[in-house]
Protein backbone atom coordinates (compact mmCIF):
# COMPACT_ATOMS: atom_id res chain seq x y z
CA UNK A 1 0.00 0.00 0.00
CA UNK A 2 2.19 2.41 0.85
CA UNK A 3 4.31 1.89 -2.24
CA UNK A 4 2.08 2.65 -4.34
CA UNK A 5 1.47 6.23 -2.11
CA UNK A 6 4.82 6.65 -2.57
CA UNK A 7 5.12 6.40 -6.57
CA UNK A 8 2.66 8.64 -6.85
CA UNK A 9 1.58 12.54 -6.33
CA UNK A 10 -0.65 12.08 -3.93
CA UNK A 11 0.34 15.56 -1.44
CA UNK A 12 0.20 17.37 -5.34
CA UNK A 13 -2.66 16.72 -6.36
CA UNK A 14 -4.32 17.79 -3.16
CA UNK A 15 -2.28 20.65 -3.38
CA UNK A 16 -4.10 21.39 -6.83
CA UNK A 17 -7.66 20.32 -4.80
CA UNK A 18 -6.56 23.49 -2.23
CA UNK A 19 -5.12 25.22 -5.03
CA UNK A 20 -8.83 25.35 -7.17
CA UNK A 21 -10.86 25.80 -4.04
CA UNK A 22 -8.95 28.42 -2.75
CA UNK A 23 -9.24 30.47 -6.01
CA UNK A 24 -12.73 29.89 -6.92
CA UNK A 25 -13.94 30.67 -3.23
CA UNK A 26 -12.25 33.57 -3.83
CA UNK A 27 -14.32 34.60 -6.95
CA UNK A 28 -17.27 32.76 -5.69
CA UNK A 29 -17.48 35.10 -2.89
CA UNK A 30 -16.56 38.03 -5.13
CA UNK A 31 -19.13 37.50 -7.53
CA UNK A 32 -21.95 35.93 -4.44
CA UNK A 33 -21.49 39.47 -2.86
CA UNK A 34 -22.52 41.44 -6.06
CA UNK A 35 -25.39 39.15 -6.46
CA UNK A 36 -26.84 39.39 -3.04
CA UNK A 37 -26.01 43.37 -3.36
CA UNK A 38 -28.57 43.24 -6.68
CA UNK A 39 -31.40 40.75 -4.97
CA UNK A 40 -31.98 43.07 -2.22
CA UNK A 41 -31.61 46.42 -4.13
CA UNK A 42 -33.70 48.65 -4.62
CA UNK A 43 -33.67 48.42 -8.85
CA UNK A 44 -36.15 45.94 -10.21
CA UNK A 45 -34.27 45.22 -13.13
CA UNK A 46 -30.84 44.20 -10.71
CA UNK A 47 -33.27 42.27 -8.54
CA UNK A 48 -34.81 40.59 -11.32
CA UNK A 49 -31.02 39.70 -13.18
CA UNK A 50 -29.93 38.34 -9.78
CA UNK A 51 -32.81 36.28 -9.44
CA UNK A 52 -32.38 34.70 -13.34
CA UNK A 53 -28.55 34.11 -12.29
CA UNK A 54 -29.24 32.25 -8.96
CA UNK A 55 -31.85 30.46 -10.51
CA UNK A 56 -30.38 29.44 -13.34
CA UNK A 57 -26.97 28.61 -12.11
CA UNK A 58 -28.20 26.95 -9.21
CA UNK A 59 -30.55 24.63 -10.87
CA UNK A 60 -27.60 23.57 -13.79
CA UNK A 61 -25.53 20.87 -12.59
CA UNK A 62 -21.81 21.89 -12.27
CA UNK A 63 -20.65 19.11 -14.45
CA UNK A 64 -22.59 21.16 -17.33
CA UNK A 65 -21.61 23.95 -16.44
CA UNK A 66 -17.42 22.72 -16.81
CA UNK A 67 -17.89 20.86 -19.54
CA UNK A 68 -19.09 24.48 -21.30
CA UNK A 69 -16.38 25.99 -19.51
CA UNK A 70 -14.04 23.51 -21.34
CA UNK A 71 -15.78 22.82 -24.68
CA UNK A 72 -18.04 25.82 -25.17
CA UNK A 73 -15.76 28.61 -24.22
CA UNK A 74 -12.01 27.11 -24.60
CA UNK A 75 -12.29 24.61 -27.77
CA UNK A 76 -15.26 26.18 -29.87
CA UNK A 77 -14.81 29.81 -29.21
CA UNK A 78 -11.27 29.55 -28.04
CA UNK A 79 -11.36 31.82 -25.11
CA UNK A 80 -7.90 31.54 -23.95
CA UNK A 81 -7.07 32.40 -20.25
CA UNK A 82 -3.22 31.42 -20.55
CA UNK A 83 -0.97 32.07 -23.40
CA UNK A 84 -1.83 29.15 -25.95
CA UNK A 85 2.39 29.63 -26.90
CA UNK A 86 3.13 28.76 -23.42
CA UNK A 87 4.08 24.61 -23.54
CA UNK A 88 1.99 24.15 -20.40
CA UNK A 89 -1.24 26.04 -21.94
CA UNK A 90 -3.59 22.79 -22.00
CA UNK A 91 -3.12 22.53 -18.33
CA UNK A 92 -3.25 26.50 -17.56
CA UNK A 93 -6.40 26.52 -19.84
CA UNK A 94 -8.00 23.77 -17.98
CA UNK A 95 -7.08 24.84 -14.28
CA UNK A 96 -8.25 28.37 -14.80
CA UNK A 97 -11.46 27.60 -16.59
CA UNK A 98 -12.13 25.59 -13.85
CA UNK A 99 -11.63 27.85 -11.38
CA UNK A 100 -14.20 29.96 -13.48
CA UNK A 101 -16.60 27.32 -13.59
CA UNK A 102 -16.73 26.76 -9.60
CA UNK A 103 -16.49 30.54 -8.72
CA UNK A 104 -20.06 30.95 -11.02
CA UNK A 105 -21.15 27.72 -10.04
CA UNK A 106 -21.03 28.74 -6.46
CA UNK A 107 -21.14 32.35 -6.60
CA UNK A 108 -25.40 31.39 -6.90
CA UNK A 109 -24.88 29.82 -3.34
CA UNK A 110 -22.70 32.16 -1.57
CA UNK A 111 -25.15 34.75 -3.00
CA UNK A 112 -28.28 32.74 -1.17
CA UNK A 113 -26.05 32.41 2.09
CA UNK A 114 -25.14 35.83 2.29
CA UNK A 115 -29.18 36.73 1.99
CA UNK A 116 -30.10 34.55 4.60
CA UNK A 117 -27.40 36.41 6.45
CA UNK A 118 -28.96 39.88 5.34
CA UNK A 119 -32.51 38.33 6.84
CA UNK A 120 -30.94 38.01 9.98
CA UNK A 121 -30.74 41.77 10.24
CA UNK A 122 -33.44 43.55 12.06
CA UNK A 123 -35.07 46.51 9.23
CA UNK A 124 -34.35 48.92 12.23
CA UNK A 125 -31.03 49.44 11.05
CA UNK A 126 -31.51 49.93 7.63
CA UNK A 127 -34.07 52.22 8.87
CA UNK A 128 -31.79 54.01 11.37
CA UNK A 129 -28.40 54.32 8.41
CA UNK A 130 -31.04 55.69 6.14
CA UNK A 131 -32.17 58.40 8.41
CA UNK A 132 -28.62 59.94 9.33
CA UNK A 133 -28.44 60.66 5.71
CA UNK A 134 -26.36 57.29 4.65
CA UNK A 135 -27.56 56.90 0.98
CA UNK A 136 -28.35 52.98 -0.16
CA UNK A 137 -24.79 52.16 -0.77
CA UNK A 138 -23.68 53.63 2.53
CA UNK A 139 -26.07 52.07 4.46
CA UNK A 140 -25.05 48.15 2.72
CA UNK A 141 -21.19 48.96 2.88
CA UNK A 142 -21.24 49.94 7.08
CA UNK A 143 -24.76 48.47 8.42
CA UNK A 144 -26.31 45.90 6.78
CA UNK A 145 -23.25 44.06 4.87
CA UNK A 146 -20.84 44.27 7.80
CA UNK A 147 -23.69 42.58 9.87
CA UNK A 148 -25.11 39.48 6.96
CA UNK A 149 -21.65 38.61 6.48
CA UNK A 150 -21.42 37.17 10.19
CA UNK A 151 -24.94 36.25 10.09
CA UNK A 152 -23.83 34.33 7.25
CA UNK A 153 -20.64 32.42 8.06
CA UNK A 154 -22.14 29.32 9.11
CA UNK A 155 -23.89 28.66 6.14
CA UNK A 156 -20.79 30.57 3.92
CA UNK A 157 -18.57 27.96 5.61
CA UNK A 158 -21.25 25.15 4.29
CA UNK A 159 -20.90 26.79 0.54
CA UNK A 160 -16.90 26.27 0.81
CA UNK A 161 -17.11 22.92 2.33
CA UNK A 162 -19.08 21.80 -0.98
CA UNK A 163 -17.10 23.78 -2.93
CA UNK A 164 -13.85 21.97 -1.59
CA UNK A 165 -15.51 18.72 -2.52
CA UNK A 166 -16.90 19.78 -5.50
CA UNK A 167 -13.37 20.98 -7.39
CA UNK A 168 -13.04 16.49 -7.68
CA UNK A 169 -16.10 17.61 -10.84
CA UNK A 170 -13.18 19.54 -12.25
CA UNK A 171 -11.22 16.19 -12.91
CA UNK A 172 -13.60 15.81 -15.95
CA UNK A 173 -12.48 18.50 -17.56
CA UNK A 174 -8.75 17.45 -17.34
CA UNK A 175 -7.54 18.65 -14.06
CA UNK A 176 -5.58 16.62 -12.51
CA UNK A 177 -6.44 16.96 -8.60
CA UNK A 178 -6.90 14.35 -5.99
CA UNK A 179 -10.10 12.07 -7.09
CA UNK A 180 -8.85 11.97 -10.42
CA UNK A 181 -5.46 10.44 -9.34
CA UNK A 182 -7.23 8.51 -7.44
CA UNK A 183 -9.06 7.56 -10.21
CA UNK A 184 -5.76 6.68 -12.25
CA UNK A 185 -4.09 4.30 -9.49
CA UNK A 186 -7.31 2.72 -9.10
CA UNK A 187 -7.30 1.91 -12.53
CA UNK A 188 -3.15 1.13 -12.51
CA UNK A 189 -2.72 -0.62 -9.28
CA UNK A 190 -4.46 -3.32 -7.70
CA UNK A 191 -6.13 -2.72 -4.05
CA UNK A 192 -9.22 -0.33 -4.97
CA UNK A 193 -10.84 0.06 -1.62
CA UNK A 194 -7.19 0.99 0.91
CA UNK A 195 -7.08 3.87 -1.81
CA UNK A 196 -10.10 4.52 -1.81
CA UNK A 197 -10.34 5.53 2.05
CA UNK A 198 -6.90 7.01 1.64
CA UNK A 199 -8.24 10.04 -0.49
CA UNK A 200 -11.79 10.01 1.27
CA UNK A 201 -9.20 10.82 4.56
CA UNK A 202 -7.80 13.46 2.58
CA UNK A 203 -10.78 15.19 1.80
CA UNK A 204 -12.12 14.75 5.50
CA UNK A 205 -8.73 16.46 6.31
CA UNK A 206 -9.52 19.03 4.17
CA UNK A 207 -12.62 19.84 5.00
CA UNK A 208 -13.59 19.09 8.93
CA UNK A 209 -11.25 21.74 9.97
CA UNK A 210 -12.58 24.64 8.11
CA UNK A 211 -16.20 23.17 9.57
CA UNK A 212 -15.17 23.86 12.98
CA UNK A 213 -13.02 26.93 12.09
CA UNK A 214 -16.35 28.58 10.65
CA UNK A 215 -18.91 27.26 13.13
CA UNK A 216 -16.49 29.07 16.19
CA UNK A 217 -15.87 32.01 13.90
CA UNK A 218 -19.55 32.46 13.84
CA UNK A 219 -20.27 32.28 17.15
CA UNK A 220 -16.94 34.22 18.12
CA UNK A 221 -18.48 37.54 15.68
CA UNK A 222 -22.17 36.73 15.93
CA UNK A 223 -23.27 40.34 16.39
CA UNK A 224 -24.97 40.63 19.87
CA UNK A 225 -28.40 42.42 19.77
CA UNK B 1 -28.01 76.67 20.89
CA UNK B 2 -30.41 79.26 22.34
CA UNK B 3 -32.16 79.45 25.42
CA UNK B 4 -35.75 79.40 25.17
CA UNK B 5 -37.24 82.92 24.63
CA UNK B 6 -40.26 83.81 27.43
CA UNK B 7 -42.26 84.38 24.58
CA UNK B 8 -41.65 80.81 22.67
CA UNK B 9 -42.67 79.68 26.39
CA UNK B 10 -46.39 80.72 25.70
CA UNK B 11 -48.04 78.67 23.20
CA UNK B 12 -51.25 80.36 23.81
CA UNK B 13 -50.48 82.68 20.91
CA UNK B 14 -49.93 79.48 18.62
CA UNK B 15 -53.37 80.18 16.77
CA UNK B 16 -51.42 83.42 15.03
CA UNK B 17 -48.71 81.37 14.47
CA UNK B 18 -46.25 83.56 15.02
CA UNK B 19 -42.77 81.44 14.09
CA UNK B 20 -41.43 80.42 10.58
CA UNK B 21 -42.77 77.10 9.58
CA UNK B 22 -40.25 73.80 9.47
CA UNK B 23 -42.50 71.04 9.11
CA UNK B 24 -45.15 71.31 6.84
CA UNK B 25 -47.77 68.52 6.23
CA UNK B 26 -50.37 69.34 3.40
CA UNK B 27 -52.93 66.71 2.37
CA UNK B 28 -51.41 63.45 3.24
CA UNK B 29 -53.32 60.57 2.56
CA UNK B 30 -51.85 56.81 3.20
CA UNK B 31 -53.51 53.61 3.17
CA UNK B 32 -51.91 50.26 4.33
CA UNK B 33 -54.30 47.98 2.10
CA UNK B 34 -57.75 48.44 3.36
CA UNK B 35 -56.63 50.51 6.13
CA UNK B 36 -56.58 54.40 5.65
CA UNK B 37 -53.98 55.35 8.29
CA UNK B 38 -53.57 58.55 7.49
CA UNK B 39 -56.39 60.95 6.02
CA UNK B 40 -55.91 63.71 4.59
CA UNK B 41 -53.18 65.61 7.53
CA UNK B 42 -52.88 68.60 7.95
CA UNK B 43 -50.15 70.02 10.53
CA UNK B 44 -47.57 72.52 10.51
CA UNK B 45 -44.56 72.62 12.93
CA UNK B 46 -42.66 76.08 13.33
CA UNK B 47 -39.13 76.32 13.52
CA UNK B 48 -38.39 75.70 17.67
CA UNK B 49 -41.34 74.24 18.12
CA UNK B 50 -42.10 70.96 20.26
CA UNK B 51 -45.59 69.24 18.85
CA UNK B 52 -46.29 66.27 20.94
CA UNK B 53 -48.61 63.57 19.14
CA UNK B 54 -50.99 61.82 20.74
CA UNK B 55 -53.85 59.03 20.02
CA UNK B 56 -54.63 55.20 21.14
CA UNK B 57 -52.24 52.90 19.26
CA UNK B 58 -53.29 52.88 15.57
CA UNK B 59 -54.59 56.16 14.99
CA UNK B 60 -51.44 57.04 12.48
CA UNK B 61 -49.13 58.75 14.71
CA UNK B 62 -46.37 56.77 14.39
CA UNK B 63 -46.53 56.55 10.60
CA UNK B 64 -47.39 60.42 10.32
CA UNK B 65 -43.78 60.48 12.48
CA UNK B 66 -42.05 58.07 10.21
CA UNK B 67 -43.45 59.58 6.96
CA UNK B 68 -41.91 63.20 7.27
CA UNK B 69 -38.59 61.64 7.01
CA UNK B 70 -39.81 58.96 4.06
CA UNK B 71 -39.67 56.11 6.21
CA UNK B 72 -42.95 55.28 4.92
CA UNK B 73 -44.09 56.77 1.55
CA UNK B 74 -47.36 58.66 1.11
CA UNK B 75 -50.00 58.78 -1.55
CA UNK B 76 -51.29 62.23 -1.61
CA UNK B 77 -50.48 65.34 -0.29
CA UNK B 78 -46.71 67.25 0.31
CA UNK B 79 -44.09 66.80 3.59
CA UNK B 80 -41.80 70.46 3.40
CA UNK B 81 -39.10 70.16 5.14
CA UNK B 82 -37.72 73.91 5.64
CA UNK B 83 -39.55 74.87 2.91
CA UNK B 84 -37.82 71.89 0.53
CA UNK B 85 -40.68 69.34 -0.06
CA UNK B 86 -39.32 65.33 0.43
CA UNK B 87 -37.48 63.96 -2.55
CA UNK B 88 -38.32 60.92 -4.21
CA UNK B 89 -35.53 58.77 -3.01
CA UNK B 90 -31.91 58.68 -4.14
CA UNK B 91 -29.55 61.15 -2.93
CA UNK B 92 -31.92 64.28 -2.30
CA UNK B 93 -33.47 62.49 -0.08
CA UNK B 94 -30.59 61.14 1.75
CA UNK B 95 -29.15 64.59 1.92
CA UNK B 96 -32.94 65.68 3.51
CA UNK B 97 -32.97 62.71 5.77
CA UNK B 98 -29.41 64.01 7.72
CA UNK B 99 -31.17 67.51 8.55
CA UNK B 100 -34.32 65.55 9.94
CA UNK B 101 -32.59 63.05 12.80
CA UNK B 102 -35.15 60.15 14.13
CA UNK B 103 -35.20 58.30 17.60
CA UNK B 104 -36.79 55.04 17.02
CA UNK B 105 -38.52 53.02 19.40
CA UNK B 106 -36.39 49.95 19.39
CA UNK B 107 -33.30 52.71 19.33
CA UNK B 108 -31.69 50.73 16.48
CA UNK B 109 -28.16 50.99 17.08
CA UNK B 110 -25.99 49.63 14.87
CA UNK B 111 -25.50 46.44 16.57
CA UNK B 112 -21.58 45.85 15.45
CA UNK B 113 -20.33 49.15 16.20
CA UNK B 114 -18.61 50.65 19.34
CA UNK B 115 -20.95 53.42 20.92
CA UNK B 116 -18.52 56.09 19.82
CA UNK B 117 -18.63 54.57 15.95
CA UNK B 118 -22.29 55.08 16.12
CA UNK B 119 -22.38 58.28 16.58
CA UNK B 120 -19.63 59.54 14.33
CA UNK B 121 -20.92 57.29 11.37
CA UNK B 122 -23.16 60.42 10.31
CA UNK B 123 -20.76 62.75 10.69
CA UNK B 124 -17.84 61.03 8.91
CA UNK B 125 -19.89 59.29 6.20
CA UNK B 126 -22.41 62.01 5.78
CA UNK B 127 -21.31 65.35 6.80
CA UNK B 128 -17.45 64.58 5.49
CA UNK B 129 -15.88 65.48 8.85
CA UNK B 130 -12.40 64.05 9.63
CA UNK B 131 -12.37 61.07 11.86
CA UNK B 132 -10.37 63.76 14.99
CA UNK B 133 -13.50 66.03 14.72
CA UNK B 134 -15.95 63.45 14.76
CA UNK B 135 -14.64 61.81 17.41
CA UNK B 136 -14.52 64.86 19.56
CA UNK B 137 -18.22 65.43 18.45
CA UNK B 138 -19.41 62.42 19.73
CA UNK B 139 -17.45 62.61 23.01
CA UNK B 140 -19.12 65.93 23.83
CA UNK B 141 -22.30 64.82 22.91
CA UNK B 142 -21.83 61.09 24.34
CA UNK B 143 -20.80 63.80 27.64
CA UNK B 144 -24.22 65.41 27.36
CA UNK B 145 -26.87 62.64 27.39
CA UNK B 146 -24.35 61.27 30.19
CA UNK B 147 -23.14 57.80 28.72
CA UNK B 148 -19.40 59.36 27.97
CA UNK B 149 -17.79 56.05 29.70
CA UNK B 150 -19.42 54.04 27.78
CA UNK B 151 -18.03 54.96 24.48
CA UNK B 152 -16.00 51.97 23.86
CA UNK B 153 -18.90 49.58 24.51
CA UNK B 154 -20.93 47.69 21.96
CA UNK B 155 -25.00 48.69 21.91
CA UNK B 156 -26.22 45.29 23.64
CA UNK B 157 -23.96 46.00 26.78
CA UNK B 158 -25.89 49.06 26.96
CA UNK B 159 -29.09 49.11 29.03
CA UNK B 160 -31.61 50.55 27.39
CA UNK B 161 -32.19 54.00 28.44
CA UNK B 162 -28.40 54.28 27.90
CA UNK B 163 -29.11 53.11 24.21
CA UNK B 164 -31.99 55.59 23.83
CA UNK B 165 -29.66 58.21 25.05
CA UNK B 166 -26.78 57.18 22.49
CA UNK B 167 -29.44 56.90 19.72
CA UNK B 168 -30.85 60.62 20.52
CA UNK B 169 -26.74 61.58 20.30
CA UNK B 170 -26.52 59.77 17.13
CA UNK B 171 -29.21 61.99 15.69
CA UNK B 172 -27.83 64.98 17.05
CA UNK B 173 -24.37 64.72 15.90
CA UNK B 174 -25.53 65.40 12.42
CA UNK B 175 -27.13 69.34 13.69
CA UNK B 176 -30.74 68.40 12.55
CA UNK B 177 -33.04 71.13 11.86
CA UNK B 178 -35.98 68.62 13.44
CA UNK B 179 -35.93 66.26 15.44
CA UNK B 180 -38.63 62.76 15.19
CA UNK B 181 -39.22 60.77 18.36
CA UNK B 182 -40.90 57.97 17.53
CA UNK B 183 -42.60 56.60 20.77
CA UNK B 184 -39.09 56.87 22.42
CA UNK B 185 -39.83 55.45 26.17
CA UNK B 186 -42.56 53.11 24.67
CA UNK B 187 -39.80 49.88 24.85
CA UNK B 188 -38.01 51.06 27.97
CA UNK B 189 -38.10 49.69 31.36
CA UNK B 190 -40.37 52.43 33.67
CA UNK B 191 -37.19 53.06 36.00
CA UNK B 192 -35.39 54.23 32.57
CA UNK B 193 -37.91 56.52 31.29
CA UNK B 194 -37.19 59.11 33.13
CA UNK B 195 -33.32 59.47 32.31
CA UNK B 196 -34.24 59.73 28.58
CA UNK B 197 -37.53 62.04 28.87
CA UNK B 198 -34.89 64.40 31.14
CA UNK B 199 -32.41 64.55 27.51
CA UNK B 200 -35.67 65.33 25.53
CA UNK B 201 -36.69 68.17 27.97
CA UNK B 202 -33.64 69.66 27.68
CA UNK B 203 -33.27 69.45 23.85
CA UNK B 204 -36.82 71.17 23.93
CA UNK B 205 -35.51 73.83 26.43
CA UNK B 206 -32.88 74.70 24.09
CA UNK B 207 -34.95 75.24 21.07
CA UNK B 208 -34.24 72.34 19.02
CA UNK B 209 -37.96 71.66 16.38
CA UNK B 210 -39.49 68.44 18.23
CA UNK B 211 -41.87 65.97 16.51
CA UNK B 212 -42.68 63.60 19.57
CA UNK B 213 -45.14 60.49 19.65
CA UNK B 214 -45.30 59.44 22.78
CA UNK B 215 -47.76 58.02 25.64
CA UNK B 216 -46.04 60.14 28.17
CA UNK B 217 -48.56 62.68 29.21
CA UNK B 218 -45.79 64.11 31.86
CA UNK B 219 -44.03 65.12 29.17
CA UNK B 220 -46.70 66.21 26.42
CA UNK B 221 -47.36 68.75 29.78
CA UNK B 222 -43.76 69.66 30.50
CA UNK B 223 -42.48 70.47 26.88
CA UNK B 224 -45.10 71.07 24.56
CA UNK B 225 -45.86 73.71 23.06
CA UNK B 226 -48.90 72.00 20.94
CA UNK B 227 -50.89 68.34 21.33
CA UNK B 228 -51.93 67.02 18.76
CA UNK B 229 -54.26 64.39 18.83
CA UNK B 230 -54.72 61.66 16.28
CA UNK B 231 -57.29 58.76 16.25
CA UNK B 232 -58.27 56.94 13.20
CA UNK B 233 -55.92 58.21 10.74
CA UNK B 234 -57.14 62.10 11.67
CA UNK B 235 -55.76 65.28 13.30
CA UNK B 236 -58.58 64.87 15.75
CA UNK B 237 -57.69 68.21 17.89
CA UNK B 238 -54.71 70.49 18.34
CA UNK B 239 -54.27 72.46 21.43
CA UNK B 240 -52.02 73.62 23.84
CA UNK B 241 -50.77 71.25 26.91
CA UNK B 242 -52.75 72.74 29.08
CA UNK B 243 -55.93 73.51 27.25
CA UNK B 244 -56.06 70.04 25.79
CA UNK B 245 -55.97 68.09 29.73
CA UNK B 246 -57.83 70.05 31.20
CA UNK B 247 -60.49 71.28 28.46
CA UNK B 248 -60.63 68.15 25.77
CA UNK B 249 -63.11 69.70 23.04
CA UNK B 250 -63.66 66.18 20.88
CA UNK B 251 -65.55 63.54 22.53
CA UNK B 252 -62.58 61.22 20.77
CA UNK B 253 -59.72 62.75 22.82
CA UNK B 254 -62.26 63.05 26.50
CA UNK B 255 -62.48 59.25 26.01
CA UNK B 256 -58.89 58.81 25.33
CA UNK B 257 -58.28 60.66 28.68
CA UNK B 258 -60.81 59.16 30.66
CA UNK B 259 -58.77 56.34 30.00
CA UNK B 260 -55.40 56.97 30.33
CA UNK B 261 -55.70 59.29 33.23
CA UNK B 262 -58.44 57.40 35.98
CA UNK B 263 -55.46 55.73 37.03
Amino acid sequence: MLDIIEKYPILGAFGMTIYLTFFSAIGALVIGTILAVMRVSPVGVLRRLGSFYVNTVRNTPLTLILVLCSLGLLYILEINLADPKSPTSIVDNNIRWAIVGLAVYHAAFVCEALRSGVNTVPTGQAEAARSIGLTFGQSLREVILPQAFRGAIAPLGSVLIALTKNTTVASIIGVSEASGLMKEIIENETGGLPVFFVFALGFVILTLPVGVFFTSLSRRLAVKR
Amino acid sequence: MDELKPDQVDPSEDSSRPREPMVVIEGVNKHFGDLHVLRDINLTVGKGEVVVILGPSGSGKSTLCRAINRLETVESGTIAVDGNPLPEEGKPLAQLRADVGMVFQSFNLFAHKTIRDNVTLGPIKVRKKSKDEANALADRLLERVGVAEQAEKFPAQLSGGQQQRVAIARSLAMGPKVMLFDEPTSALDPEMVNEVLDVMVGLAKEGMTMIVVTHEMGFARKAADRVVFMADGQVVEVATPDEFFTNPRSDRAKDFLGKILTH
